[in-house]
């Protein structure tokens, strides 16, 4: 069989049609698009059409509102620092625990500068409190910052209610948006949403491409300054090839979001209740109502996500872990730890992330090897004791030094 | 992912001696839960002879854990608990053909394993002054407990003097904002402001030691006598230390044995090093004598 990628929430394949829209911007049309000659003249023409397809695809207003960046981290902080610009006398954010680093990075970074950081907490299936949300809106406010759906479990946040409430107190609203666009559909225009970003390299654009939606009328402060690209709002030669391979996947995204939220979704269900039913002491994390279709996040409790990510290469079958060890980190993921996820079990999530590309018969060769993987290290485990943990596994076993 | 050697994969793939030891008479549980590895080490032990019969692992834990743990089993079947003692994490990581350093806790966490079930066996208590942070400089696998305390034990104010004791941020100085934000917090601690400007804590030793300064054979021969006083030491923990040049106040020195290239050893230079200006007065670097020839080239130049 041949190798099973359920990692697209990591990156995506690029789509060999958008492969195919950009080879001439690389062998052709190469000119800078400011120039006016031959090489160039039909590059603004690419470049103008690509913007109409992300519009399409987010259903904003105008087109101008489209801005191309080299990525989502550089649409974050590019939002985030712009409104503190734009409002220097608000100092203060409202963000979650769970965002990306792309976000919480950023935020760390200016909390040292002084600003006050809100990060609301979420409850054990990854939801927010609206009333708390609610509490925290006021005129001091610089933005809000709140994910659409979370890259790891797929929860999807309610941005378009909170933009809205955000919006009544007069405070600007930005969503993060990389993992949701072109997975659920969308129509910014009738939402209160002020800026979202999205990265190419999500929906099987490449990699190095990214947008920062910004609503007309919204105060910005540019991050990258220079020359006249994108009408001054993100200066540097236009990576011209990209976004007209961008614009193609986004138009695919378009003509495939309802395949995704029906196909995709259906392998999806069919894994994880496969393995929730065949593999005792596992569980589902995250909000199950209210999910990313293309994604499932399941807890495997006493092993750990290192080592059943390596079984699964060895399956020849790719997927992600939350655990601290794929990222040399000392403590497993973030989200998994605002969820208060048990570490017993935190340590071994698995990701697994599905797209149009994958088959069902890929869903049947997990649910084949999987099992034998589980068990195979629950073996290994001091938690584990033949068929099942050992009693009070946090007592039975509790190693020296923490 | 990891770039693990081809034995890091094979113990993993196919461990060794996993699972427990039926009627062990030695038990070792070390890790945290927290940092997701954990290990419980079991061991059949012969009451006469003291050898190793039969040694077992149980791990929670990634690739690289669960390797050292089999590994470990291997190493130590068939020994004495005396020799078992004297195995240290380099002897692990070797054998494995070596861990990224953001694993070689890994092989520290064997070796703790094995010294907890040999004190289990003998009815001791095993102890451990183990206490490790986020990995902050991983050039050279340096983590922020260690980084804080060496600040806070020497007074360092700059991300130069922190290099100079402990090695983090002379490499790729990735890793220098990192080490600036320890800086100021535990400067604040001490109610004082980080200056990344302030005046290197080496300059102000080289000031005091000016007024009665060594002759480079004095220093040579001071040094050699402290390093003696430390052998015992670093002996008992499966190390040595052998001086090998001295140019100016800087010491080049080969460490053999235990921790040799890993964070231990940092820590074990950065400990020398400090014991040398203690007993001499004066400001004494200690590198490794891989280092020598690169820092002899600069000063040349
Ligand atoms: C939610 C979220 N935000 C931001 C990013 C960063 O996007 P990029 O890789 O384009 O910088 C990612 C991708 O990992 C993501 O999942
Ligand atoms: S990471 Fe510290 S010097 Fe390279």
């Amino acid at each position: 069989m041949k190798d099973i990628y359920l990692d697209n929430n990591a990156t995506t394949k690029v789509d060999p049609a958008v492969v195919d829209m950009m080879i001439p911007y690389f062998l052709e049309q190469y000119g800078n698009p400011s120039s006016i000659h031959k090489f160039a003249d039909g590059v603004a023409k690419g470049l103008k059409h690509a913007r109409q397809q992300v519009q399409a695809l987010i259903g904003c207003e105008h087109d101008s509102e489209i801005i191309f960046t080299s990525c989502g981290t550089e649409s974050n902080s590019t939002a985030i620092l712009s409104a503190i610009k734009a409002q220097p006398n608000k100092k203060e954010i409202i963000t979650t625990t769970v965002e990306h680093p792309a976000i919480l990075s950023v935020c760390d970074m200016l909390e040292k500068e002084g600003y006050t950081i809100h990060r609301m907490p979420v409850d054990k299936a990854g939801r927010l409190n609206l009333n708390a949300y609610k509490n925290l809106l006021s005129n001091n406010v610089a933005i809000v910052s709140v994910m659409w759906a979370n890259n790891e479990t797929g929860t999807i946040f309610p941005v378009e209610e909170m933009a809205d409430m955000a919006n009544a107190e007069g405070v600007m609203f930005h969503t993060d948006a990389v993992q949701a666009v072109g997975k659920i559909p969308m129509n910014l225009q009738y939402t209160k949403i002020d800026m979202l970003s999205l990265s190419g390299h999500k929906l099987h654009a490449p990699k190095g491409i990214g947008v920062l939606y910004l609503r007309r009328g919204t105060r910005y402060r540019a991050l990258l300054r220079g020359g006249h690209q994108e009408r001054g709002r993100r200066a540097g030669t236009e990576n011209s090839a990209s976004i007209v391979g961008l614009g193609k996947a986004c138009e695919l995204a378009l003509e495939f979001i309802k395949y995704e939220n029906t196909q995709v979704k259906a392998m999806r269900d069919r894994l994880e209740r496969g393995l929730t039913d065949q593999i005792p002491h596992c569980f589902i994390t995250g909000d199950i109502y209210n999910r990313l279709p293309n994604t499932t996040d399941i807890a495997f409790e006493y092993i750990e996500g290192e080592s059943i990510l390596m079984l699964l290469n060895k399956a020849g079958i790719a997927a992600s872990s939350g655990s601290a060890c794929t990222s040399g980190s000392l403590e497993p993921s973030h989200v998994m730890r605002a969820m208060d996820i048990p570490y017993t079990a935190a340590h071994g999530t698995i990701r697994f992330s599905f797209s149009r590309y994958n088959d069902m018969s890929e869903v049947d060769e997990v649910l084949r090897v999987m099992p034998g993987i589980v068990a195979t290290l629950r073996k290994l485990s001091p938690y584990w004791d033949g068929n099942g943990p050992v009693a009070d596994p946090e007592k039975a076993f509790a190693p020296v030094y923490a | 992912m990891w770039d693990y050697s081809d034995k890091v994969k094979e113990h993993f793939f196919n461990p060794k001696n996993a699972g427990a030891v039926v009627d062990a008479n030695a038990t070792g549980e070390v890790g945290s839960i927290s940092c997701g590895d954990a290990l419980r080490l079991t061991l059949k032990v012969d009451d006469d002879s003291e050898i190793i019969l039969e040694a077992g692992f149980q791990t929670f834990g990634c690739g690289s854990a669960i390797a050292s743990s089999s590994v470990l089993t291997e190493i130590i079947k068939g020994m004495t608990l005396d020799e078992a003692a004297k195995v240290t994490n380099q002897d692990i990581a070797d054998q494995l053909e070596g861990l990224p350093p953001e694993k070689m806790h890994c092989s520290v966490m064997g070796r703790e394993a094995l010294q907890a079930a040999i004190a289990n066996y003998r009815g001791e208590v095993w102890t451990d002054d183990h206490e490790e942070g986020a990995l902050i400089c991983k050039c050279f696998a340096i983590d922020a407990v260690m980084i804080e305390e060496m600040v806070w034990a020497n007074k360092l104010r700059t991300v130069e003097d922190v290099t100079n004791f402990t090695k983090a941020g002379g490499g790729c100085a990735s890793c220098h904002e990192d080490i600036e934000a320890i800086l100021e917090k535990v400067l604040a601690e001490k109610g004082e402001k980080f200056d990344p400007t302030a005046a290197p804590v080496e300059a102000i030793t080289k000031i005091a030691a000016v007024k009665a300064p060594l002759t480079n054979l004095q220093r040579i021969k001071k040094i050699e006598q402290v390093l003696e006083s430390l052998r015992p030491a670093l002996m008992a923990d499966g190390g040595d230390v052998e001086l090998v040049e001295v140019l100016g106040n800087t010491a080049y020195v080969n460490m053999t044995g235990a921790c040799n290239g890993c964070q231990m050893a940092a820590m074990t230079i950065a400990g020398i090093q400090q014991r040398l200006m203690e007993v001499m007065g004066e400001f004494i670097k200690v590198v490794p004598a891989s280092e020598m020839k690169k820092l002899v080239n600069i000063e040349v130049v």
